[in-house]
């Protein structure tokens, strides 16, 4: 989950990862303080540049492993399959651990550290030489982290289905009891007003699974233990997919109006002759929407991790700055700030779940709509 | 990775698994859920709605009693009247008949005492007759000797007797 490639002190790299960790876990803020105290003295000399931009990107960033915790300096990571396609040797399937944390290549692949494609598993030849780069289909951390939560999602909601076919008549209890009003909520306050009821019934199986999907994914990539922590929400491929599941529904279920809308709106004819203005607006618009729903749901995900990531660096960089002591000074204000911005990304996450699907509504509305 | 440009090996395995999620989740949770929310709904509805009716109808039901009770306290009424009025009549009649009946029986009783009287008045004259015979005949045996003076004195003496 965090490289960090701290050299402290065994105990004090130790310790700092406990306080990363705990205070990502919304541990109280006493117990962090005396921790914190600690490792004062106990602070190595050699100790390495701690780089706290790369330390934020490598947080928020996919990976090919799932890192844990770097306890006495070895990495702690489940491996994660590495499945490459390459012209030259065909279809590889192995363990990311092969690669020993990106420090070795296997089978000639190699994960490139720097350079152009930084980050990206390329081939390498006989030499040692870049060659290219290999059809990477991994399941990488964020790849994972959906199957682990679309598992959850699944089975949260065939035990809801099974409870409402076994239990009808009677009122709800437990999980369904739950999410009952919030299923309402999105049928009653999201499809009904903007698809009307006979359209609802249709569009109403994705937005529901839309909305779901969302909100598991960004609750379960607050939770900082595997397997949760992914940051899914925060990746914009991710958001692309869903963007364009919504962008190819409302396409494809777009109207006759629709169309005659976009190509012919009703607007003075100036504007749509000779230079069709208006037409090229409106079809920049079809484009733009799920754009802006891809950003969206994308920027602000990704930004709350990383305010949360920055306030614990921050602990660092003070104590690189003043040495442990101050370090520790500031870990109880930077925890505070952490455990309120996740707090924040508690009511971010409903909120752009809740956006993502109202909007997706409203361009289904918008496709299949009768009248002006 | 950057992190801001799409990695097409997400994108790949996200379309999968957003697809099967939607398709699993769509078929066996949201239909029957949804269906389930709608038959509780439907139910309730339609059990306000009998709950409404119901109460209508004994509403309806209470003004038709009302009515009825009214109706059968009138009807008590009348009844009660007409038996009120039946008693006076009743009454009326027999203390007429009764009267009428006495009167009746006052006349038949005087009339009979009249001829019971003059039955006995009769009877009465007839044995003083005898009687009289009688006493005039042990009389005349010692006075009278003839048969002229005899009945001269009889006709003196029956006239004499005349019943005022």
């Amino acid at each position: 989950m965090v490289n960090l490639k701290l050299k402290l002190s065994e105990k004090a790299n130790y310790l700092a990862f406990l306080i990363v960790f705990v205070s990502l876990g919304l541990a109280s803020q006493s117990i962090l303080a005396e921790e914190v105290h600690e490792p004062a003295e106990q602070i190595a000399p050699h100790q390495e540049q701690f780089e706290a931009g790369k330390f934020v990107i490598e947080h928020v960033s996919d990976a090919f492993e799932w890192h844990i915790l770097t306890y006495k300096q070895h990495h702690i990571s489940i491996p994660l399959p590495i499945i490459l396609y390459s012209n030259n040797s065909g279809l590889n399937i192995f363990w990311s651990s092969k690669f020993e944390h990106g420090h070795a290549s296997y089978h000639n692949f190699r994960i490139e550290e720097e350079g152009e494609h930084a980050g990206k598993i390329v081939e390498l030849n006989e030499a040692g030489a870049v060659v290219g780069l290999p059809i990477d289909l991994s399941i990488t951390k964020t790849v994972a982290g959906i199957f682990i939560s679309v598992f959850i999602l699944i089975f949260i909601f065939l035990k809801v289905a099974k409870s409402a076919t076994s239990s009808t008549g009677r009122a709800p209890t437990g999980i369904q009891n739950l999410l009952e009003p919030i299923i309402l909520f999105i049928r009653d306050e999201v499809a009904l007003p903007t698809l009307g009821k006979d359209k609802s019934e249709r569009f109403l199986p994705y937005l529901l699974t839309l909305f779901f999907f969302i909100l598991i994914e960004n609750l379960v990539g607050l939770i900082p233990i595997f397997p949760f922590g992914a940051n899914v929400t925060g990746n914009i491929g991710v958001t692309m997919v869903l963007a364009l599941f919504t962008f190819v529904i409302t396409t494809f279920s777009g109207n006759k109006h629709y169309w005659k809308e976009i190509y012919n709106p009703d607007v003075p004819w100036w504007l749509k002759y000779p230079l069709p203005l208006m037409p090229i607006v409106e079809l920049t618009g079809v484009f733009t929407k799920p754009f802006v729903l891809m950003v969206r749901l994308f920027a602000n995900m990704m930004a709350g991790h990383m305010i949360v990531t920055v306030f614990v660096s921050l602990i660092f960089i003070f104590g690189q700055i003043g040495g442990p002591a101050l370090g520790g000074a500031v870990s109880p204000v930077s925890i505070a700030f952490s455990v309120f911005i996740l707090l924040l990304d508690v009511l971010v996450s409903f909120i752009q779940a809740y956006v993502f699907t109202l909007l997706s509504a409203l361009y289904f509305g918008m496709a299949t709509s009768d009248h002006h | 990775m950057g992190f801001v440009t799409p990695d097409y090996g997400t994108i790949f395995w996200m379309v999968i698994i957003f697809g099967i999620t939607l398709f699993i989740l769509k078929k066996f949770a949201w239909r029957p859920i949804l269906t389930a929310l709608k038959d509780r709904e439907n139910n309730i509805a339609e059990a306000l709605a009998s709950a409404d009716k119901a109460r209508k109808e004994v509403a309806k039901m209470k003004t038709n009693q009302e009515a009825i009770l009214d109706e059968a306290r009138k009807e008590k009424n009348e009844i009660l009247k007409e038996a009120r009025e039946l008693k006076t009549k009743i009454i009326d009649e027999a203390k007429t008949t009764a009267h009428a009946e006495g009167l009746k029986i006052v006349e038949t009783a005087r009339l009979q005492i009249e001829a019971e009287k003059t039955a006995a008045i009769t009877e009465m004259k007839k044995q003083l007759v005898d009687l009289s015979v009688l006493v005039a005949e042990k009389i005349i045996q010692q006075e009278f000797k003839t048969d002229k003076n005899q009945e001269k004195l009889v006709e003196k003496l029956i006239k004499d007797l005349k019943f005022n």
